[in-house]
């Protein structure tokens, strides 16, 4: 105990000469940290603060120091992270590696694997993306159909990915191909990793309905990547990939947790305070089914909030957190859609415009373009990592224990 | 903040279920249903409970009690939501001893909550005066006369009505423009000349009754609490209520869903169990959810309540655990005769009685839309 408050007072005191001033305000979108080979820092403070912690490990801090982690305890790790939200210091780096392929890494890979790659993905060196969905593979993601043929000590790559996030941006790529073809679909799946400069690797940004472009189709022409690059025992990728989905619904789960932590300064922040602005109400929202559903949904965003926080104790006494992983990934979707909805219905038609063609905004201020964008934005909330429904199957197969049907299908066609 | 059961709070859980399981049964309220039971809830099973120490739960140990608090006495009252057992835990140990305990005088805490304790007395709540619940809105007098008042007006829909030994009657001693100021609280001997009880038979075969006032003169000491000041004691107790009867509804909700899930598993049609088919899974998967999030509310709002003056917000976390428990109780329960198909609608199946028990309990206290409404207006819109 004494140890962890000597470690609380040094924290505090590193934080406190090391953390430029500019990273303790709150970050505005493009400041956002994300690394690798072509970097930007719109903010050099950024960069300064991204190397002072990437040096001690603290991108990572619960990583073990051997591969550039931090090597902290959980313990000594929530300290870290109070003492950072006391000063309201800005996370240093945020990435797929980080919080997807990493933790997989550490707990699959090979020493050597683990030596190679580790370390970047802690000093934020190299920018990772996930191929996984494909054209003809989405909700049946085992269904997918890009191919790795052993050729000497290389595999030779073909085939397409759709949904890749950020992959016009990325370095690295972690995959899911197809090694053995012969084998039941879930049974002939390998995880590979590769570099995303390799000849034949091609991207295409996709436009959004909310008119951005985060996701790419990815396409692969005879790609060659050594074999070594495959994680884990071939063809059980299904089973890092899996591993892996639970990270991402865990971080997907996060989005409706924002309605009162990660202010993003727009409509969507105070419904209610919203509503009664635009519609000139001083006491009381004037419109009464308005007004019940915005405190239905304060209601449940509470009792979300609160089940996060009793989820992840549980978890501490080992009842084991993945049963309620896709409820949470669920639930928070469907919150934030109803969220986006509520700013919709709270601002009529200032928050359906789609952008600004006066100099001062006096048409539409930012912050009511940004609601119009965030909204069609959220439409995919229940769509990406799973959809909506696929998780409703998980919970009814994993946690209620019914039947599979679908495995019933599948065992009917063969 | 710990939102998890610690291990004595988990060891009462645990005797509590095993006690309801074995004694305390849905087949006990069949019984008093079909038998038409005089006093409407078994008194042996009652004194068994009180033996346990339910009935002192949340009263402190200088008046008797076990000092288990709100924490512990929710977890009874889970318990006993999930096999409906008639009890007057909800009237006189959730709602009178409250009362008392935080509006009496010392003579009155160290006269009445012993005796709560120790079974030794049921009473009653004696509050609504119309068809909705309406805590603002008393027109039940109390007049003020030379050595004590004069109590005129009419009770509905009071808890234990017929067997009670004392009511604590919400009256209007004063009219000012402010309906808020003017109320006082007094407790009463039921057996106080010009009282009058018209049990009722309510659809959930639990007690309750209208009860007529008829210039019932009670002396000055009847008074709980300040004169004219009875409405933050008044709200305090309220809202103590409403989280105590989420806790109960939370039973019956876990209970409901749990037969849903085992019978999704049973029954077998067109070859299958019908628990494979993806419009019952989905529907389930919704439920598990919903279910989930009540008891976040549940425990925390207890754990409120057991951190006394430190407490957190109160009246709006009383106001979402039991509009939420109102919302998903009302689902599930229709979904337990849904998924149930024809047998569901029979009388000899036990889901029938949940869902007549969550439409009542729906109604005490406050419905969903009154608590979406409070909320609104504690948060300031």
């Amino acid at each position: 105990m004494q140890d962890l408050e000597l470690f609380r007072a040094e924290t505090r005191a590193w934080l406190e000469e090391n953390c430029p001033a500019s990273m303790r305000t709150p970050m505005p979108e493009d400041e956002v940290v994300w690394g690798g080979r072509n970097a930007t820092f719109k903010n050099p403070d950024s960069k300064v603060w991204l190397d002072r912690m990437a040096d001690k490990g603290w991108t990572t801090p619960t990583w073990p120091a051997e591969y550039g982690g931090g090597g902290l305890s959980k313990t000594e790790a929530m300290v870290l992270a109070d003492e950072m939200q006391r000063i309201k210091a800005r996370p240093p780096l945020v990435s797929f590696g980080i919080s997807m392929l990493g933790p997989v890494l550490l707990e699959m890979a090979t020493h050597e694997q683990k030596l190679e790659h580790i370390p970047k993905i802690v000093r934020g060196e190299i920018r990772w993306c996930q191929g996984y969905s494909e054209p003809g593979a989405g909700s049946d993601l085992a269904g997918l159909g890009t191919k790795a043929i052993l050729e000497g000590d290389e595999y030779v790559i073909n085939g397409s990915k759709i949904w890749t996030s950020y992959a016009d941006k990325a370095d690295w790529i972690f995959c899911l191909v197809r090694t053995d073809f012969e084998a039941p679909k879930h049974s002939g799946i390998s995880f590979i990793l590769f570099d995303m400069a390799s000849p034949g690797v091609s991207t295409k940004p996709i436009k959004l309905i909310s008119g951005n472009s985060v996701f790419c189709e990815t396409f692969f022409d005879n790609v060659r990547v050594p074999a070594g690059n495959v994680v884990g025992r071939l063809n059980d990728g299904w089973t890092i990939a899996k591993r892996l989905l639970q990270h991402e619904r865990t971080m997907i789960s996060g989005f409706g947790l924002s309605s009162g932590r990660n202010n993003r300064g727009g409509l969507a922040d105070s419904l209610a305070q919203t509503a009664m602005s635009y519609r000139g109400d001083t006491s009381k929202l004037s419109d009464p089914a308005l007004r019940d559903q915005i405190a239905q949904f304060m209601i449940d965003s509470e009792a979300f909030s609160l089940t996060s926080q009793r989820s992840a104790q549980e978890a501490k006494q080992s009842k084991g957190p993945n049963a309620t992983s896709s409820m949470l990934k669920n639930y928070g979707c469907e919150l934030n859609k109803r969220r986006y909805e509520l700013a919709l219905k709270a601002a009529g038609t200032q928050a359906l415009g789609w952008e600004s063609l006066t100099e001062d905004g006096s048409d539409f201020s930012p912050r009511e373009l940004d609601t119009t964008r965030q909204w069609l934005r959220s439409k995919g909330n229940s769509i990406e990592g799973g959809t909506y429904e696929v998780q409703l199957n998980v919970i009814a197969k994993r946690v209620l224990g019914l039947p599979d049907m679908t495995s019933m299908v599948a065992s009917n066609k063969k | 903040m710990s939102l998890v059961l610690n291990e004595d709070q988990l060891m009462l859980q645990e005797s509590a279920r095993d006690f309801c399981r074995e004694k305390a049964t849905v087949a006990v309220l069949r019984k008093l249903r079909d038998e038409k039971d005089p006093r409407g809830f078994s008194d042996e099973l009652w004194q068994a409970m009180v033996g346990l120490g339910w009935a002192g739960m949340a009263i402190p140990e200088a008046y008797g009690g076990f000092e288990f608090g709100y924490s512990g006495l929710g977890i009874v009252l889970e318990e006993t939501g999930r096999t409906l057992v008639p009890t007057p835990l909800v009237s006189t140990v959730l709602l009178g001893a409250t009362a008392i305990n935080l509006a009496g005088s010392e003579e009155q805490k160290s006269e009445l909550l012993p005796k709560v304790a120790v079974g030794e007395t049921v009473i009653a709540f004696a509050l609504e005066e119309g068809a909705l619940h309406n805590p603002s809105n008393i027109a039940l007098g109390a007049e003020k006369t030379a050595d004590g008042y004069t109590l005129n007006g009419d009770k509905v829909f009071v808890l234990d009505a017929h067997v009670a030994d004392y009511f604590i009657v919400v009256a209007r001693s004063s009219d000012p423009a402010d309906s808020n100021d003017g109320i006082s609280l007094f407790v009463i001997d039921a057996a106080t000349p010009g009282i009058s009880v018209q049990r009722l038979n309510m659809v959930d075969s639990r007690n309750a009754g209208n009860v007529r006032f008829d210039n019932v003169k009670v002396p000055a000491g009847a008074l709980l609490g300040a004169e004219n000041q009875g409405n933050a004691a008044l709200e305090r107790t309220l809202d103590i209520g409403r989280i105590g009867l989420a806790a109960e509804m939370l039973g019956g909700v876990q209970e409901v869903f749990e037969r849903i899930v085992d019978y999704l598993q049973q029954r077998t049609q067109f070859g299958v169990q019908i628990g494979a088919f993806q419009a019952l899974q989905h529907r389930a998967a919704i439920m598990y959810s919903e279910i989930e999030l009540c008891r976040s509310l549940v425990r925390k709002a207890l754990h409120e309540l057991d951190r006394g003056a430190e407490a957190d917000d109160i009246p709006a976390l009383a106001s979402m655990c039991k509009a939420k428990l109102c919302e998903v109780y009302e689902l599930v329960s229709n979904e337990g005769i849904q998924m149930h198909g024809g047998i569901g609608m029979t009388d000899e199946f036990d889901i029938g009685f949940f869902i007549k028990r969550a439409r009542v309990a729906q109604q005490t206290l406050g419905d969903a839309s009154y608590h979406r409404d409070r909320f609104a207006s504690l948060r300031g819109f």
